[in-house]
């Protein structure tokens, strides 16, 4: 966003705002009855002495609003990046308190994150690498058919496009892997799932891939004519390379989701990250410990290939530094 | 450049016959005959609208056109790519929007045709590269992309990038209309230069005074047809057709 250099007083600064938050917040808690949760087992027992309910509510919900009052007023005064961090963490610290209140059993998940990372991770990276490549592949053949002046081609890919934008994953998923052998090739679960994974990936990219090759104005491929650059040449070497800069970011944006959607895969017993999530913890009941140990993996993943992104957008954007 | 005087050069380097161009129902184009000869500076003026873009557009193929002939050197432009090809190689054009490649260097910017389409090694496209810049003055310039630069050095950059394909014909459209006014002289002043080199020039402009100072002729266009031909003093001092005076009078009032 672009920002205006008009100077606004704090909302921080402004009683009547931190009063109103605080009343809120203060009536929200009471409402809801944070005297009986275990915000009042955790304040301790000052508060448990009290007997009458509602003098407990009081007390918890008061302390509650105070505390984060407090807090916002103290963050209002920080930098913008201070101000960025901080909340990031208090608001990771509320997420870990959440899972905590789950009563998860850390041994287990410390005894199976091994195998989740050098099976489970490794298999859904692997997975959704080839397939974002083949997609990647596809998706630029799709575009260039779309964009072209033959019809088999046109019609072609976006028949492509309309049947594997319009169908969910799952399906797809299972009709390729049982769909397939019915043409008398048996394909085993990895291929199939990575097969489909790039055919629908591949099918959202083309419109990705479309759109940047149609941004690039006329006049590149006037100029590229002019100087007697053949079609072909002009696409490669004056076109695709400006479209790149616009292709990257929403690519890389369909990697991250084609990374979590590759736990679709596991319905037909790839041994992916999902998979292990939902089969590990089965013997003992311990479901929730996998999943949140899966969830912590995959955000970690994503994380990683956001930096990734980020160094891939600069690299293609050196003419615009 | 091309001051041997061959054969092929002798004849009209663009020869145009009864060229008629429609966009839908709108008649850009009404009949358009004209003879180019080799080293000729033609300066082709009139309205907005009038068809001069559309006309030097058509002779490299860029519009296409339904009715006549274009000849280049004498070669017709047929529709097939080997023929388009042939032509394009013989025709440069620099565009009002200048069009240099954004994610290239200015010298990437003109290696790129001489490397994919003349086939030069990459030390012999560098060194023609740099030959060129330095004749459009902008040597000092060669690793730089083209948004670093100002609006005239981008368009000698241009000029330069066409330049290097050595063509016979060099087409400019407009070439100056989108620079601020004190990079108009610049930009004529190399083509000012270009134009003593013999290189047979068509340009659209409506910098009259580079028109009076260097064309050999002045095309005068309106509604898609050929008004008025003549030298430059005889059409500025003396038009003949009376919407050729009223052009002038609105151009040259301000």
């Amino acid at each position: 966003m672009y920002r205006d250099h008009i100077v606004k007083p704090r909302a921080t600064d402004n009683p009547a705002f931190m009063a109103l938050t605080t009343a809120v917040i203060f009536a929200l808690a009471l409402f809801y009855g944070v005297g009986d949760g275990s915000l009042a087992r955790l304040m301790g027992p000052i508060v448990l002495d009290l007997q009458a309910p509602l003098m407990r509510n009081i007390a918890v919900a008061g302390t509650l609003a105070v505390t984060l009052v407090l807090n916002l007023f103290i963050l209002g005064r920080f930098a913008l990046r201070a101000q960025v961090i901080t909340v990031w963490f208090e608001l990771l610290l509320l997420f870990l308190l959440f899972f905590d209140t789950f009563d998860l059993s850390y041994s287990f998940i410390a005894s199976k994150v091994g195998f989740m990372i050098t099976q489970g991770v490794f298999t859904t990276v692997y997975v959704s690498t080839i397939s974002i490549a083949i997609a990647f592949v596809l998706a630029l053949m799709g575009a260039t058919a779309r964009l072209s002046s033959n019809g088999f081609a046109i019609a072609i890919a976006s028949f492509y496009t309309s049947f594997f934008r319009g169908v969910p994953l799952l399906i797809q998923i299972y009709l390729i892997y049982l769909g397939i052998p019915q043409l008398g090739y048996v394909v085993g679960a990895v291929p199939a799932g990575i097969l489909a994974l790039s055919l629908c990936y591949g099918a959202y990219m083309t419109e990705i891939f479309r759109a940047g090759i149609s941004s690039i104005p006329r006049g590149q491929w006037e100029a590229s004519r002019a100087i007697g650059l053949t079609p072909f040449q002009a696409m490669t070497r004056v076109i695709l390379p400006q479209s790149m800069r616009l292709i990257i970011p929403p690519t890389g944006n369909q990697f991250i989701s084609m990374l979590k959607d590759s736990s679709l895969v596991s319905v037909i017993g790839v041994w992916e990250l999902m998979f292990l999530a939902r089969t590990q913890g089965r013997a003992e009941f311990r479901h929730l410990e996998m999943l949140i140990t899966a969830a912590v993996l995959y955000w970690v993943l994503s994380i990683l290939l956001e930096a990734v992104q980020s160094r891939l957008e600069k690299r293609f954007d050196r003419a615009h530094r | 450049m091309n001051q041997v005087v061959t054969p092929a050069a002798a004849q009209a380097a663009v020869s145009i016959r009864g060229l008629q161009k429609w966009y839908g129902d709108f008649h850009v184009l009404k009949g358009i005959d004209l003879e180019i000869a080799s080293g000729e500076i033609v300066v082709v003026c009139g309205p907005s609208g009038s068809g001069k873009s559309t006309l030097i557009r058509c002779l490299n193929l860029l519009e296409d056109f339904q009715k006549g002939q274009v000849l280049i050197a004498g070669n017709p432009l047929d529709r097939d790519a080997a023929s388009v090809a042939a032509i394009r190689r013989q025709v440069g054009m620099v565009f009002q929007q200048f069009n240099l490649f954004p994610h290239l260097t200015v010298l990437e910017n003109l290696m790129l045709g001489p490397r994919l389409v003349s086939r030069l090694n990459e030390a012999q496209a560098r060194a023609l590269a740099l030959e060129y810049l330095e004749r459009v003055r902008i040597a000092s310039q060669a690793d730089k992309f083209p948004g670093q630069l100002s609006g005239g050095q981008q368009q000698r950059v241009a000029i330069a990038r066409a330049l290097c394909m050595k063509p016979r014909i060099m087409l400019f459209d407009e070439p100056t209309s989108a620079l601020d006014p004190e990079m108009v002289k610049e930009v004529l002043d190399v083509m000012g230069e270009l134009a003593q080199d013999g290189i047979t020039m068509l340009c659209v402009t409506h910098e009259m005074g580079f028109a009076r100072r260097v064309a050999d002729r002045i095309i005068f266009m309106d509604q898609g047809q050929v008004i008025e031909q003549a030298r430059p003093n005889d059409f500025f001092d003396n038009p003949r057709h009376a919407r050729a005076r009223e052009f002038l009078s609105q151009i040259l009032s301000h």
